[in-house]
């Protein structure tokens, strides 16, 4: 390994940061004492429902909402009159951009239904069973459309138009006519034909992906309440409270600090809970009826109308020399963005070939609606459809050339200095230490049976920073209340506790978390894009440190020297030298006990918009075993590496690392979104939407690799995204060793696998090829 | 919707019979309370059966099982005896959703929910369960592979409900096996099921063998050609090679989210052979 | 629809619980709703996650799939009595050393599925453990450190 990486067990120099402590809110959730979306309730609260579209795609001629409105009970009901109509305007919801135009009508439907599951009215009563009632009585006429849900459908000339302004964004000329593609876009360096011609051996594949759902346990959840002053507060479980706050306040048209988010415990989210679907309309319901609103999805409504991510359609080409150097690459990417725009097709673009250092590369990507859910964030956006096709081939290239496939990205590896496609140069990070440690680990060499195989993939993604706050609010006993804004999905509160332990020097049972709220904090932008540790972290730092100089005025003026000749060490404020004058130390309980003698209370803050994220990269390693009679996969052996920068609390790095892992194993074998012809979704539930149990996966296996950040105080890189994006690929590369073929769609699902086996085995085929 | 607890028989008979229209049994509610949730079903009336004595019981009767229809697939694992003499029964139910719902679930329910793909249902013809039925006009026997008339449709009348099963008892070189194929390991719905009951004498010989296969047609079907290709054989290679090949020709699934036609075709003589081999080996041991 | 309640009484993690409800609704619905037990959680309705896991007369459970109704006479064992006083239960403490939980939705069901599990058989194997809890989802995880901790707190018990 590199001298600069090292692994996290060793030469841990810090107190708290590295090490593995139980979380602050841990006692609460394992006792179930901890509040998620749905677990609160409110004195006169009414109960919500949403009417959904039972159509991929209709004209909506006419709402009467009258019956519903008389049925005992039933205090009010919203439409889209209720809700603003927006006009076009993008802003950000975690990686990717949103329109207003869009999210409003996706809130609530306005002119048409663009998918089955499209929310077009809704009601608040006193009890469920009523706002069910309820719904039935409203009367809707719909003048049905043709639907269509395959992206390579949605853009033939012939397709049933959803938007009939959609003119495609990044073509010159624009098009006369509209389509379903909403934008195109292109990255691209050096000289892709010149790249080719120096190739010994060219690859050139297709790929399919179907969506995946982010599958979080908890469906989405709120408690709205409006006053009859219009001051209202939200409960709602979120990955970003403030975004919700401005995306509700839009919609609703009132003024932001009008409106009080606080954010939930939230039961998973993974990018799908960046964006608002129950939110506004609990929040309209609750103006209108004057009551408390609580509405909460069945895990039906979940599967109908929350975003998946993109299917896809890719087009991979790539050429190597004799010799093991990739010479170009070439990609083509359809991804299907739902029924508004926004698939995150460009960030796939951005990230398919970054784990080269390339001079010759391009990649085209196409946004393309179709009459599903529009599709929300899932976990490096983007990125998980275009590695796997990219890294499908990179196999097959190390394959024809009689290469090791660790060697081959090895040779070719992106590190500090390597110019990205779209833009910066890296700086320092650590694709080749996580080669290295997966060429190194016993797992790699580790003997297969027949019917057996193993594959690897690599992964990156860029990470991001953003807006974050912090307050540390010291109490007149010395210890420090930490009020911070980035919902905490996987343990971010601990290592944030740990991160500001460290800088006060004191011990970490002394720093308590919360989660703020939107009027208790300055704006802080959502959880998401791996950025809690690294910005909120930031943020924490800053404001620690803020309030430790505080505390040197305080004790300079108690000694009566200069503050440049007090210090703060290990948690106590010391003369610089004795020069200064024999002071006994004091520590921040003294300091804090006479705060108000010495200038009043004693608080720091930071209010930053984090640079310099760190890339992660990670590589794994899997091995399968195929029942060639069935085509079922079993997931035999799992080996995660990634490069953290620094891990602050090991154990949710490697949570991180295997729940991603996880995921892309589900992506990878058997989830998948099943429609019918008619354009309805056929399995809007655990039981046929499959993700993987307890009994699927084997142990997953972590080797953290630390190339520091050298933008955060402590080397920080974002996790939480990169090991979503090798699993596919991994498992693919790992059944083409199994049983020769090489499969280029996913899921690989028995059916398919069994096919393919079985078309292999009829004697023309030469399938390994 | 009202809820009723009878404590006998014939106190359920009674409320089935001359109650509402849309009347359900329930045993554990694996199936009708997710079928109430997602509005499929709405009875004016659920008849709780599980404070029925009879119905929660195992006992021993003419040297077989007289299994209660609600029992639980939990309860059924721990009876050590009947696991013993019927393995392929019990893990065939013991197969049915996840630990949680074996809490619950039942022998009976799973078989009157007709559905094509239940777990319980090819183990039980092939083990020529008796079914005893109690309605209006007194309680009647039924061989197991007569109650389901459909998807989702049984042969009971009105006012009858499944009191208990009747497995009989076993000799010696006698075993069954249940195997199904899901893509997971766990908590999916079978996408082919095969249950298989052997007796062989005491060289070897197969004497009698019943095949029976869920999801592969609108009911589970017991295979007599499947069984044929078995009887008289050593239970080699060759004759269980002609025995899945039976299996697969007497299939007529769909295509539907769980699996194809050529596909279950194909996996249902995969499964067929693979518990006739633990059946095989089960019965050679005894 | 028929409005008429039932009345219930039952004993829910030893204390003796009096209820009136519908018969549609379930014991998830009367937990969470009427009793204030929000700790078990529903995540499908449909028993397929096990968010809402309950020990009902000692036997695993989903409240989702009991009506409340039939719990009349029986003993209901959810999260909240897990705790024994004020000292966690060893399966809520390794949960904690080991990490084991990162949104902590599933990690209600995953306890008192694992209790279930321990208090019938106190050194489970891995594959064991996996396929007891197979009925319960984690989304966050990979089920790794949940195993982990389930084997580690089996160990404990079985030392103590």
């Amino acid at each position: 390994m590199a001298d600069n990486a090292k692994s996290a067990s060793q030469s841990n120099v810090h107190k708290w940061v590295g090490t593995r402590q139980v979380r602050p809110d841990g006692v609460d959730k394992v006792t179930g004492r901890a509040s998620f979306g749905a677990d609160l309730h409110a004195p006169n609260m009414l109960f919500g429902k949403v009417l959904r579209s039972p159509h991929p795609h209709a004209r909506i001629v006419f709402i009467d909402t009258s019956k519903a409105e008389a049925l005992e009970g039933v205090k009010a009901v919203v439409t889209k009159d209720d809700i603003c109509d927006l006009p076009s305007e993008m802003v950000p919801a975690g990686e990717m951009m949103v329109n207003y135009r869009d999210i409003t009508r996706n809130v609530m439907a306005r002119e048409k239904v663009l998918y089955e599951g499209h929310a077009l009215a809704a009601v608040a009563a006193t009890s469920e069973s009523i706002a069910r009632k309820a719904l039935s009585l409203i009367e809707v006429e719909y003048e049905l459309l043709p639907h269509v849900i395959d992206v390579m459908d949605a853009m033939k000339a012939d397709a049933p138009l959803l938007h009939e302004d959609m003119i495609t964004a990044g073509v010159e000329p624009a098009p006369e006519k509209p389509s379903n593609v909403a934008k195109r876009v292109e990255f691209s360096q050096g000289d892709l034909e010149a790249g080719f011609a120096e190739a010994d051996v060219i690859v050139e594949r297709e790929f399919y992906t179907h969506p995946v759902h982010q599958g979080y346990i908890e469906p989405h959840a709120c408690l709205a309440n409006v006053a009859k002053d219009g001051k209202a507060e939200l409960w709602c479980t979120t990955q970003g409270h403030f975004v919700v706050r401005g995306h509700c306040a839009k919609l609703l048209g009132m003024d932001i600090s009008k409106l009080r988010v606080t954010a939930s415990e939230i039961g998973g989210g993974f990018g799908g809970k960046t964006v608002v679907y129950l939110e506004p309309v609990a929040l309209a319901l609750s103006r209108k009826s004057g009551q408390p609103v609580k509405m909460v999805m069945t895990r039906e409504e979940v599967f109908r109308a929350t975003g998946p991510t993109s299917g896809a359609h890719l087009k991979i080409k790539m050429g190597v020399t004799k010799d093991g150097r990739i010479t170009a690459a070439d990609g083509l990417f359809h991804y299907q963005a739902g029924a508004f725009p926004g698939s995150p097709v460009q960030l796939g673009c951005m990230c398919a070939f970054a784990p080269y250092d390339l001079e010759h590369v391009r990649t085209v990507g196409y946004d393309v609606v179709v009459n599903r859910p529009k599709v929300a964030a899932y976990r490096a956006p983007g990125a998980p459809i275009a590695e796997y096709g990219a890294e499908c081939v990179v196999d097959e290239l190390a394959k024809k050339i009689g290469m090791d496939p660790l060697d081959l990205r090895l040779k070719n590896a992106a590190k500090e200095g390597t110019q990205t496609v779209y833009g910066p140069k890296l700086g320092p990070v650590g694709l080749v230490e996580c080669l290295e440690a997966a060429k190194a680990h016993p797992h790699y060499k580790a003997p297969l049976g027949e019917n057996q195989g193993r594959g690897v993939a690599s992964g990156f993604w860029f990470n991001i920073g953003g807006e974050s706050c912090a307050t540390l609010n010291l109490s007149e006993d010395g210890s420090a209340h930490l009020v911070i804004g980035t919902p905490d999905i996987g343990g971010s509160r601990a290592s944030l506790c740990q991160m500001a332990a460290e800088e006060l020097g004191i011990h970490l049972d002394q720093v308590h978390p919360i989660i703020g709220d939107t009027a208790s904090l300055g704006y802080t932008f959502l959880t998401g894009g791996s950025r809690a540790t690294f910005a909120t972290g930031m943020a924490v730092i800053e404001a620690a440190r803020d309030v430790i100089d505080k505390m040197r005025e305080r004790v300079a003026k108690t000694w009566d020297i200069p503050v440049d000749a007090v210090v703060w060490e290990h948690g106590y404020a010391r003369p610089a030298s004795s020069n200064a004058g024999a002071f006994e130390p004091l520590s921040m309980a003294e300091i804090a006990a006479m705060a108000n003698k010495t200038g009043g209370p004693l608080v720091g803050h930071a209010a930053i918009n984090a640079q310099g994220a760190g890339p992660s990269f990670g590589v794994h390693i899997v091995d399968v075993d195929v029942d060639t009679d069935t085509g079922h996969v079993k997931i035999l052996r799992y080996t995660a590496i990634q490069d953290a920068g620094k891990a602050i609390h090991p154990c949710f790095v490697e949570g991180q690392m295997q729940g991603g892992a996880v995921q892309g194993i589900g992506w990878a074998l058997n989830e998948e979104y099943i429609y019918g012809n008619d354009g309805r979704l056929q399995n809007p539930g655990f039981l046929d939407y499959r993700i993987p149990v307890c009994s699927d996966v084997p142990m997953i296996d972590t080797v953290i690799v630390e190339v520091p950040n050298p933008t955060h105080r402590y080397g920080v890189r974002g996790v939480g995204e990169t090991p979503i994006i090798p699993p596919m690929a991994a498992i693919a590369n790992a059944i083409e060793q199994a049983t020769g073929i090489r499969f280029n769609e996913l899921p690989m699902s028995p059916p398919k696998v069994l096919a393919a086996i079985e078309a292999s085995k009829a004697p023309v085929a030469d399938a390994a090829e | 919707m009202r809820y009723e607890s009878p404590e006998s028989v014939e106190g359920a008979v009674a409320l089935l019979a001359n109650g509402a229209a849309a009347a359900r049994v329930l045993g554990g509610g694996t199936d009708l309370l997710v079928q109430l949730r997602a509005g499929l079903v709405e009875p004016d009336l659920v008849v709780d059966i599980k404070n029925i004595r009879e119905t929660r019981q195992i006992t021993l009767e003419q040297g077989g099982f007289r299994v209660g229809a609600a029992v639980s697939g939990a309860e059924l694992g721990e009876h050590a005896a009947l696991k013993q003499a019927w393995p392929g029964v019990v893990e065939a139910v013991e197969l049915i959703g996840s630990t949680q719902i074996q809490g619950r679930a039942s022998m009976g329910g799973n078989l009157c929910n007709a559905s094509p793909a239940a777990d319980s249902v090819p183990a039980l013809i092939a083990a020529d369960a008796v079914c005893t039925i109690a309605g209006p006009g007194g309680r009647r026997e039924v061989a197991v592979e007569k109650i389901c008339t459909g998807p989702g449709r049984t042969s009971l009348a009105k006012g009858e409900f499944l009191v208990s099963f009747f497995l009989p008892e076993r000799a010696a070189h006698c075993a069954d096996a249940y195997l199904r194929f899901i893509p997971r390991t766990e908590m999916d719905i079978a996408v082919v099921g095969a249950g298989v009951n052997l007796s062989l004498d005491a060289s070897g010989q197969c004497t009698a063998a019943r095949i029976a296969l869920g999801a592969v047609a609108p009911t589970a079907i017991l295979v007599p050609e499947a069984g044929a290709a078995l009887i008289g054989t050593a239970l080699d290679d060759a004759s269980l090679d002609a025995m899945a090949s039976a299996a697969s020709a007497a299939c007529h699934p769909i295509d539907d989210k769980r699996g194809t036609v050529a596909y279950r075709v194909k996996v249902a003589g995969v499964m067929a052979r693979r518990a006739a081999v633990i059946a095989r080996d089960r019965a050679r041991s005894r | 629809m028929s409005k008429t309640k039932s009345h219930v009484a039952t004993n829910v993690n030893g204390n003796a619980v009096e209820f009136l409800c519908e018969p549609q609704q379930t014991l998830l619905d009367v937990l969470r709703d009427e009793l204030d037990l929000t700790g078990s959680k529903e995540g499908c309705s449909s028993g397929d996650c096990g968010a809402c896991s309950v020990i009902l007369d000692g036997r695993l459970v989903c409240a989702c799939l009991v009506l409340a109704v039939e719990t009349n006479g029986h003993r209901i064992e959810t999260i909240e009595g897990m705790a024994e006083g004020d000292s966690l239960h060893p399966l809520q403490q390794k949960f904690l050393e080991h990490s084991a939980l990162q949104c902590g939705i599933c990690t209600p069901g995953f306890l008192i599925a694992a209790k279930a599990l321990l208090d019938i058989d106190p050194d489970p194997t891995e594959t064991q453990v996996r396929y007891w809890l197979a009925g319960n989802l984690c989304r966050c995880t990979g089920y790794d450190k949940i195993v982990r901790a389930v084997l580690d707190a089996a160990a404990e018990m079985r030392a103590n």
